[in-house]
């Protein structure tokens, strides 16, 4: 436990390193190059920005009207098989459908149950190992004129599913002792 | 997709609000959630300007071809009707170095750029081939080693430890990936 822990940690700092040491060696502009990322960066955020307040605003609608909770309750005993809990519902619906959704949604899930509460760990954990499937497959199928795409879809969502449940489950089990 | 569940979304919150007496609420939360929005935006900006300033310096050194070289033989083995096409071949190499790095904006043209190249193989130009259907699904799983935003987002929420999920990211994403990439090997086998 301790090892995967120390992994955690050391990932970060190991991949800044390995990053600059090869920039340097190849006596490359590093600080240039990185402000030219930098700036991509901003752009990202706040190309972003406006999406996020159209969206926090439809999700603060939502929980604090009371019919998230009334939605919640009538699904629950669906995740219950699937053992997800009730809570992170919300994100596992809109997660493959929209990605500045998913991440005003998770950010308020996390501020909610805290952090570095079960609840915010398995939520941090879900975003990042899945993605916005949907988009993805309606940008690489339409940048070529594709109208069939087969098993795609269903594949895609499969994986999806086992991302999340597997989330939870390492969650529960790994992290929740640290 | 967003045009119509978004606004279905705050109408029907108003709906309930007014018969459940919470329409007071609302009307405060709305204003609420605009300013976490904006929040969360001032600290992604820094986050997100550090890795990808990051991310840039390692797309411009000689690591990614490294990484290319290393993926070679996992490429040949997912994407068999391209075996012999060299360009293809860098192409989603490229894309999926870009995608573990948590370059999505690097990401995304070089693998409509790899879509391109396969579509020019393709004989029926409205299906999928097999291959494009499983670079559609390689890219649907987020392969990352280092999951920057959420990692942003629980700095800026106050976490004690951020990278503490990596570990737990890694195992999810890959098992996600396997059987996903499962499925749609069995579906081609199926012919489906």
């Amino acid at each position: 436990m301790k090892l995967i822990n120390y992994i955690s940690i050391i990932a970060v700092p190991a991949t800044i390193l390995i990053i600059l040491l090869y920039g340097i060696f190849e006596k490359k502009n590093v600080f240039d190059i990185f402000l030219k990322g930098a700036n991509d960066g901003v752009k990202m955020v706040i190309k972003i920005f406006p999406t996020l307040v159209g969206l926090f605003l439809a999700i603060g609608a939502l929980s604090s009207s009371g019919i998230l909770d009334f939605i919640i309750n009538i699904i629950k005993p669906i995740l219950n098989i699937a053992k997800i809990p009730s809570e992170i519902m919300p994100l596992a619906i809109l997660r493959p459908i929209s990605g500045s959704g998913s991440i005003a949604v998770a950010t308020d899930l996390m501020k909610k149950f805290g952090v570095d509460s079960l609840i915010g760990l398995m939520v941090g954990t879900i975003m990042g190992s899945t993605e916005t499937t949907l988009y993805t497959i309606a940008v690489y199928t339409s940048s070529v004129n594709i109208k069939k795409i087969r098993f795609v879809l269903f594949a895609a969502l499969t994986a999806d599913l086992t991302g999340m449940i597997i989330s939870v489950a390492i969650c529960k089990t790994f992290l929740k002792n640290f | 997709m967003l045009n119509i569940i978004w606004p279905i979304f705050i109408i029907i919150s108003y709906i309930y609000a007014i018969f459940s007496g919470r329409l007071e609420n609302v009307n405060n939360a709305i204003f609420e959630y605009t300013k976490t929005a904006v929040e969360l935006t001032i600290t992604l900006l820094g986050t997100m300007c550090l890795w990808n300033g990051l991310m840039e310096i390692a797309s411009n050194t000689k690591l990614i071809n490294r990484i290319t070289k290393i993926l070679s033989p996992l490429v040949n083995f997912l994407f068999p009707e391209n075996k012999n096409n060299k360009k293809i071949h860098n192409e989603i190499s490229m894309n999926i170095v870009a995608n573990m790095l948590g370059l999505g904006n690097a990401a995304t043209p070089l693998g409509l750029k790899a879509m391109k190249s396969m579509q020019e193989n393709n004989k029926n130009k409205e299906r999928l081939t097999d291959d494009m259907a499983t670079f559609i699904i390689l890219n649907t799983g987020s392969i990352q080693i280092i999951p920057t935003t959420v990692i942003s987002i629980r700095m800026s929420l106050g976490s004690l430890q951020p990278t503490k999920i990596i570990f737990a990211v890694w195992f999810s994403t890959i098992c996600a990936a396997i059987v996903g990439l499962a499925v749609t090997k069995i579906c081609i086998k199926l012919k489906l």
